[in-house]
């Protein structure tokens, strides 16, 4: 039975069984490697991606839950490497081995709908589920305030009125 | 004789020279030559001997006839980028990029126009390691040296391109500069007419820049191999491809030897669309005794494959062992006093304790500690062209090539390691076993497999950190002054295991492990001492012992700095106050160039600067406490002067201890990256707080009991305590940073705890359950 659904803005249709984790189609069948696999229970956060705009753990997500959704990866969050938040990666240093990075990303992005101005503990609260074996955490949180600041920077120039709503 | 590491260490039993004499990369009685070869200007070190006396006619003409053997080199391109070599993993550190500009600094180049390359394993890189936080170190000099070569050469073109002498020429930014005129690297290789060679008296000869012309060195930089981290585009070997591959997970037996398959029933995976057959691998290297490999077309019905499938397998002899009979173990070896090796035996120990007026006696227990890298080991494996092909990150490829050829059955050079960058290292992808399976898997199907490990099988295949025991002793004279000290430590052997050859030898005969061993060397002055290592068989038979984050220092320095604070205590003495004293720059402990200038003094000199800036003396609120512990890293021939204080807040309800901030001041001398060096750090640190309160697991029927994030629970982001660093400026001989702070920082928490709460931990991890027993007045969980 093929599965169909969007990602990083094209259309895809995936004929593997319905039970196979989004983490291996995303990975083997579609060929985006930058999502990782850690830990296979929903726990490292390394594969954690965008299923219409939300983060879920990939490698805890089966092929049929997410048929008609819009799926955005590492690759899709942002073309050639503009997006506030991966600027924010490479100026603070933050990646060691990187191999937790693409997910930290993803995560820190849907985190930041939520809350654009997060406060320490919010983001300690929220990227706690998030691994980094190199325990690259300090970087992590500093890059995430440097591209929230920048982010609501660019939302008020956008938006003159914003500020006051 | 130019020879790396330079052997400078004036201590007799100086496991160092031992063990590092051997994986040096060979830079001995060889010269450096340049000329043009492929796309540009090539600079290599030459295998066979250059000498004055046997000059080199064209080196141009060598390097075209590939008649030339070049370890560690560089080449500047016709548009003048110039590309590094490295032949060592990147697995976090950003080696390639300090590597680089240790090589750009000296060369003059233009940083914007560096690029690396990380290459493949080939024997002309010699050996390939990358661990004991010795890259920078080993490679500092013969880098440089090659830098400064390649520039001369550089300048002498340019100056007679430009008709001026090359007295009157300098190099800056990738461009000969006389007076007025200029031409740049780029024009100079187009031109194509270098070709320059250097004697290895020359090369011996060449002089480095003093630190105050340094460009490069020391100062900020961004790291190459990060922007790939941020966008998906960097490979890990998860991610390598082939074509016409198929998917492995591998069937792991109940032990880790000794096993074997009696009968295995695939009848049930079957059904699972894609599977394709399971093999019971036939292993001559007996690297992976008692495995099979479910096959299919894809991972995922590999795995689901790999639930269904029913192997009954004979077990080893180890399936009943848990961690407490390994620790048992370890005790008995500790009170048999034929055990183990004597590594040091300074002054008369056995008079010091005949004549003590008091003594103090304490036992200090870790427990096993997991990788858990976050990429699973892995390998994806073909032959191609008669050349088996191992796609996988490894930090040790000369270690295992013998082993895979000898699982392929084939010569050592149809083997060939594929590099990718890794999802972690820490010491787990120096045992390249995992690459065994998958090779074997390949030449059984006689086609390309790519093996995966989940989650769950790397845990159960770890290579992890001992468990171990500890006995400390000192003894002390009527004005409570330090007489001798003995210090037995017992654990799995790593290399014993998996490098015989790189045992040292001990002083009271047989060999020892010394990275087993490491941080136990101490600077402290303390009248009559002796250290014993002793392997425990029971470890190494149940498990492969590894080397993880620090090694030895992990373990061992959680013993002794822990003990010298109890010794501080016993005294009344401040613990900073009580070590200072013992830190004196005199006898074995004067230090030597290059890599330990100044000895002791600076280890103290950290201490007192951690001293300055942790406010050490303030009023703590209660049930708060700061703690100390100080190291020289791993190996005396190679001291990082490390200094902790960890301000530790007790939750009495609880137990839970709480780290509110971790300081820390290192000296490793010359700061190749600085920025790096403070990352490595940071996380060094951060594993140290990991490993002392959120890690630790145990064996039960011959395996570990945690697989998994569920139980296993390294430390998060919520769990990171303030941190403030410093580097003590220097310009003496850089030395590793990966490590370091890992050893430290255990200690500082447990003499933290009891300088808030007055319990002492001698168990790591310290467990919340054990010392609120303690505070209820109960002595810690006696170890099962």
């Amino acid at each position: 039975m093929s599965t169909s659904f969007r990602i990083n803005g094209q259309q895809a249709e995936v004929d593997v069984p319905g039970e196979t984790p989004l983490l291996w189609v995303i990975r083997d069948d579609i060929g985006f490697t930058g999502t990782k696999y850690g830990c296979g229970i929903g726990l490292c956060g390394a594969c954690t991606v965008h299923v219409n705009g939300r983060a879920v753990r990939a490698c805890i997500t089966p092929l049929s839950s997410i048929a008609g959704t819009e799926v955005t990866t590492i690759e899709g969050l942002s073309q050639n490497g503009e997006h506030p938040l991966v600027q924010a990666w490479v100026e603070t240093q933050t990646p060691q081995c990187g191999y937790c990075q693409p997910g930290q990303i993803m995560q820190a992005a849907a985190m930041l709908k939520d809350f654009p101005n997060p406060t320490d503990e919010q983001i300690d609260h929220v990227m706690s589920g998030n691994l980094c074996r190199c325990m690259a955490y300090i970087r992590i949180r500093e890059a995430i305030k440097l591209a929230a600041g920048r982010m609501r920077a660019d939302a008020r120039e956008e938006n003159p009125g914003a500020d006051h709503a | 004789m130019l020879k790396f590491p330079p052997n400078a260490s004036a201590d007799s039993n100086s496991l160092d020279n031992n063990s590092l004499d051997s994986n040096a990369p060979d830079l001995s009685r060889r010269g450096f030559i340049i000329g043009m070869a492929g796309a540009g200007l090539t600079f290599a070190f030459a295998r066979s001997p250059l000498s004055l006396a046997d000059p080199i006619e064209s080196a141009s003409q060598i390097l075209a006839e590939g008649a030339f053997e070049p370890t560690i080199w560089y080449q500047v391109q016709k548009d003048g980028q110039v590309v590094v070599n490295i032949a060592k993993a990147e697995m976090g550190q950003h080696i390639g990029t300090a590597l680089a500009r240790i090589v750009a600094d000296e060369l003059e180049a233009d940083w914007e126009q560096v690029t690396l390359n990380y290459v493949d394993s080939d024997p002309k890189w010699g050996m390939m390691v990358t661990g004991g936080s010795w890259s920078v170190w080993q490679s500092y000099l013969p880098l440089s040296q090659a830098g400064a070569a390649g520039r001369i050469a550089l300048i002498e073109e340019g100056a007679r391109q430009m008709g001026v002498s090359p007295d009157q020429c300098r190099a800056r930014s990738g461009r000969v500069i006389a007076g007025d005129q200029s031409i740049s690297y780029a024009e100079l290789v187009r031109s194509g007419n270098i070709s320059r060679s250097f004697s290895e008296d020359e090369l011996k000869k060449m002089p480095i820049k003093p630190a105050s012309q340094r460009r490069l060195i020391g100062g900020p930089a961004q790291a190459l191999d990060i922007p790939d981290k941020t966008d998906g585009k960097a490979l890990y070997g998860l991610d390598a491809k082939v074509e016409g591959m198929v998917y492995g997970r591998p069937l792991v037996p109940p032990t880790r030897y000794g096993a074997s398959v009696k009968k295995l029933d695939d009848s049930a995976a079957r059904e699972i669309p894609g599977y394709q057959k399971t093999l019971i691998l036939e292993d001559p290297s007996e690297t992976v005794p008692g495995w099979a490999v479910a096959i299919a077309d894809s991972f995922h019905a590999a795995n689901m494959a790999a639930q269904k499938i029913k192997v009954d397998w004979a077990p080893g002899e180890t399936a009943d062992i848990d961690e407490a009979a390994i620790l048992e173990r370890g005790r008995e070896l500790i009170e048999s006093r034929d055990a183990g090796v004597v590594v040091v035996n300074d002054g008369d120990v056995e008079k010091a304790f005949a004549e003590a007026d008091s003594a103090l006696d304490a036992e200090y227990i870790t427990h096993s500690a997991l990788h858990f890298q976050m990429e699973p080991v892995n390998a994806l494996a073909r032959e191609k062209d008669g050349i088996w092909e191992i796609h996988t990150g490894n930090q040790w490829q000369s270690l295992i090539l013998p082993t895979l050829a000898k699982a392929l059955g084939v010569p050592q050079e149809k083997v060939v390691m594929k590099t990718y960058m890794l999802g972690g290292g820490f010491g787990r992808r120096l045992n390249g076993d995992y690459a065994v399976p998958a090779a074997l898997a390949a030449k059984a199907l006689g086609r390309p497999v790519k093996l995966v490990l989940t989650r769950e099988d790397d845990i159960r295949f770890d290579s992890l950190r001992s468990p171990s025991v500890q006995r400390m002793r000192m003894a002390f004279d009527g004005d409570n002054n330090v007489t001798g000290m003995e210090h037995h430590a017992t654990a799995g052997w790593p290399t014993q295991v998996m490098v015989p050859d790189f045992l040292a030898e001990g002083i009271s005969g047989g060999k020892y492990d010394p990275f087993a061993i490491q941080g136990a060397l101490h600077w402290y002055t303390v009248g009559g001492n002796r250290l014993r290592a002793i392997s425990n068989d029971l470890a190494n038979e149940t498990f492969r012992p590894g080397w993880l984050r620090s090694v030895g220092s992990g373990w061992v320095n959680w013993a002794l700095e822990s003990f010298m604070d109890e010794a501080a205590h016993k005294v009344g003495q401040d613990p900073i106050e009580f070590r200072l004293e013992k830190l004196k720059a005199e006898g074995k402990n004067a230090g030597s160039a290059p890599n330990a200038v100044g000895g002791a003094s600076r280890q103290a000199n950290v201490l007192r600067r951690v001293r300055e800036i942790s406010d050490w003396s303030s009023e703590m609120p209660a049930d708060t406490g700061l703690g100390v512990a100080t190291t020289y890293g791993q190996e005396r021939n190679m001291p990082t002067w490390t200094a902790c204080v960890a301000r530790v807040r007790v939750d009495r309800t609880t137990g839970r201890p709480t780290v509110e901030k971790i300081t820390l001041v290192t000296d490793a001398g010359t700061v190749v990256h600085p920025d790096g060096a403070r990352a490595q750090v940071e996380g060094a640190a951060l594993w140290g707080i990991s490993l002392a309160l959120h890690e630790g697991t145990r064996f039960e029927n011959g395996q570990v009991v945690d697989t998994n994030l569920n139980t296993y629970t390294p430390l998060r982001m919520r769990d990171v305590p303030e941190i403030e660093m410093e580097f003590v400026e220097s310009t003496e001989t850089p030395v590793g940073l990966g490590e370091p702070a890992t050893t430290v920082v255990g200690p500082a928490i447990g003499n933290a705890i009891f300088a808030a709460v007055g319990v002492r931990m001698r168990t790591l991890p310290i467990r919340a359950d054990d010392l609120l027993r303690a505070l209820q007045g109960e002595s810690p969980t006696p170890e099962q």
